[in-house]
């Protein structure tokens, strides 16, 4: 949430102090100390952390924890909703009331939550064959006890081990990270403190990535950004997801009892 | 790889008969929690947070604190507000929606016994009569349900106070990425035990299969000087004075071993 108004402002101040080199108003150091532009905070994922659930898994990145839990394939109520020829997924994505970066968000869904819960589905599917399982349902629950941007993201990367963790025929995994620039710089993984940056203008790309051919199955962007800058922080964007599909497998494995390679 | 812990009607009467030898499945006594853990501090977002495990039941609890208007009833105090999400995410049976009543009983349950305990000082919470002072919301989810859902959220509900930290307040706005050493003044300790009688038997701390059995529970909650704040009798079948009297000896004497639990 930054207000364009601000963003052309010092945009405009930004172009005349590189011309007369008075002010360096750049984003030159990231503010959470991160050494690289394109490095992510530290991740960490862990998977089967909730016994009752079919599938389940951690995923943290920085202060942004997301829990996931698969429920299915089971019978899908209202019946309307069933389809004879295969299984739907369906997936919630739901905020602690104390996860926020401000005051108690209410308990429930919200705009805001459904729209979240919907382009998760749309990142997930494609990896999915659910033929086998025709009129049932795949629930993903997905819970953030607490979070510092990203929060999307950190929840595919944890579905998306649940739902391997659930035994659900997957082509690949999936996994997601938020691409973008601040003021003159191209970042992976922008915390609270970048998205609100105020000197210079910020693009927030939430990107997910499917494992077996690379596509993109998530990508949206607020923010203003030149058509150079956003190829940039795709192709960035790619090398870190490469990264989250280690930590995936490695936690998967770890879970498994798979000896590494 | 464990979902649904529904037992047919020959499994209940197995499990009735082995309670009443005293016999448990997981091989506890009947007086017996299964282990009990906490974790402070588990999500930086909140004021104060905590996570309890008893078994594999898994409970968070979050606190949060605003500022608002007092209630014109009581000027120069702040005001408690407790409210309990049973998540889809920690249970097959627990759908999306609006809150079941069972998240409401588990709610008020946990509410009234920090509120009738008067564990928070609530006139110490007051930054100007009239006009000021902090709301302290604690909001409990649970995360993974394998039975007394109870005796956790109580827990996770006091030990997320005990946790709590001021932000930051200039006397116009919060900074919540600022939190002081001030906690919350908690002047009691209230912690919660639920006792359950099956047939009859009684016994604490159910498992899933043994939740199915159950004709009647009571949920004892008691300060740490050993006098009791709050009680709640649930479920269908009624109790006799001489069994709620047993039950509530054997509540405060489990409530003084969970309270050991809690960090000073």
């Amino acid at each position: 949430m930054t207000a364009t108004k601000t963003h052309t402002l010092k945009r405009a101040d930004l172009k005349k102090s590189s011309t007369e080199g008075l002010i360096p108003m750049t984003y030159d150091k990231r503010m959470d100390g991160r050494k690289r532009f394109e490095e992510m905070r530290p991740i960490s994922a862990k998977v089967g952390i909730i016994p009752r659930a079919h599938g389940s898994a951690m995923f943290q990145i920085g202060k942004t924890i997301a829990y996931a839990a698969v429920y299915g394939p089971r019978e899908l109520h209202p019946k309307f909703m069933q389809n004879p020829k295969t299984g739907i997924l369906r997936c919630n994505y739901s905020m602690m009331p104390f996860s926020g970066s401000g005051e108690r968000v209410r308990p429930g869904s919200n705009r805001r939550a459904k729209e979240i819960s919907m382009v998760t589905e749309n990142a997930l599917a494609p990896v999915l064959d659910l033929t086998e399982f025709p009129n049932a349902v795949v629930d993903v629950f997905i819970e953030l006890p607490q979070t510092d941007a990203g929060s999307r993201c950190a929840g595919i990367c944890a579905a998306s081990m649940a739902l391997a963790d659930a035994g659900i025929p997957m082509k690949g995994l999936v996994a997601a990270v938020s691409a973008g620039r601040v003021d003159d710089k191209i970042v992976i993984d922008l915390d609270y403190n970048e998205e609100a940056y105020e000197h210079g203008p910020v693009a927030d790309i939430p990107i997910a990535m499917l494992q077996h051919t690379n596509e993109i199955s998530l990508l949206q962007m607020d923010g203003e950004i030149s058509k150079e800058q956003l190829k940039q922080a795709l192709e960035t964007a790619k090398k870190s997801m490469a990264q989250i599909f280690e930590v995936q497998t490695a936690a998967l494995k770890e879970k498994y009892n798979v000896k590494a390679r | 790889m464990s979902q649904t812990f529904r037992i047919n009607e020959a499994q209940k009467k197995h499990l009735l008969d082995s309670l009443k030898k005293g016999v448990r499945f997981d091989g506890r006594k009947l007086d017996q929690h299964r282990e009990v853990s906490i974790e402070y501090s588990i999500s930086k977002s909140a004021e104060g947070s905590a996570r309890v495990r008893i078994g594999e039941t898994e409970v968070i609890a979050g606190v949060k604190l605003s500022i608002d208007k007092p209630y014109a009833d009581s000027p120069d105090e702040g005001s408690l507000m407790v409210d309990a999400q049973l998540l889809p995410l920690s249970s097959p049976e627990f759908e999306l929606g609006p809150p079941s009543i069972e998240a409401i009983e588990l709610a008020r349950v946990v509410d009234r016994g920090i509120r009738e305990a008067k564990a928070i000082d609530t006139k110490k919470l007051c930054v100007k009569e009239g006009e000021k002072v902090w709301i302290v919301s604690i909001d409990i989810c649970t995360i993974n349900n394998a039975g007394n859902l109870f005796d956790a959220s109580a827990l996770a509900a006091i030990a997320a106070l005990k946790d709590a930290r001021f932000p930051e307040y200039d006397g116009v706005s919060i900074d919540y990425k600022k939190h002081s050493d001030k906690k919350l003044p908690l002047t009691k300790i209230p912690v919660a035990v639920t006792v359950f009688k099956a047939g009859s038997t009684l016994f604490i701390d159910p498992s899933l299969y043994e939740e199915q059995v159950i004709d009647a529970r009571l949920t004892v909650t008691m300060m740490q000087n050993g006098e009791l704040c709050a009680l709640q009798k649930g479920e269908a079948k009624p109790l006799s004075i001489e069994e709620i009297n047993q039950m509530i000896d054997l509540g405060i004497s489990k409530a003084k071993e969970l309270t050991k639990h809690i960090q000073k």
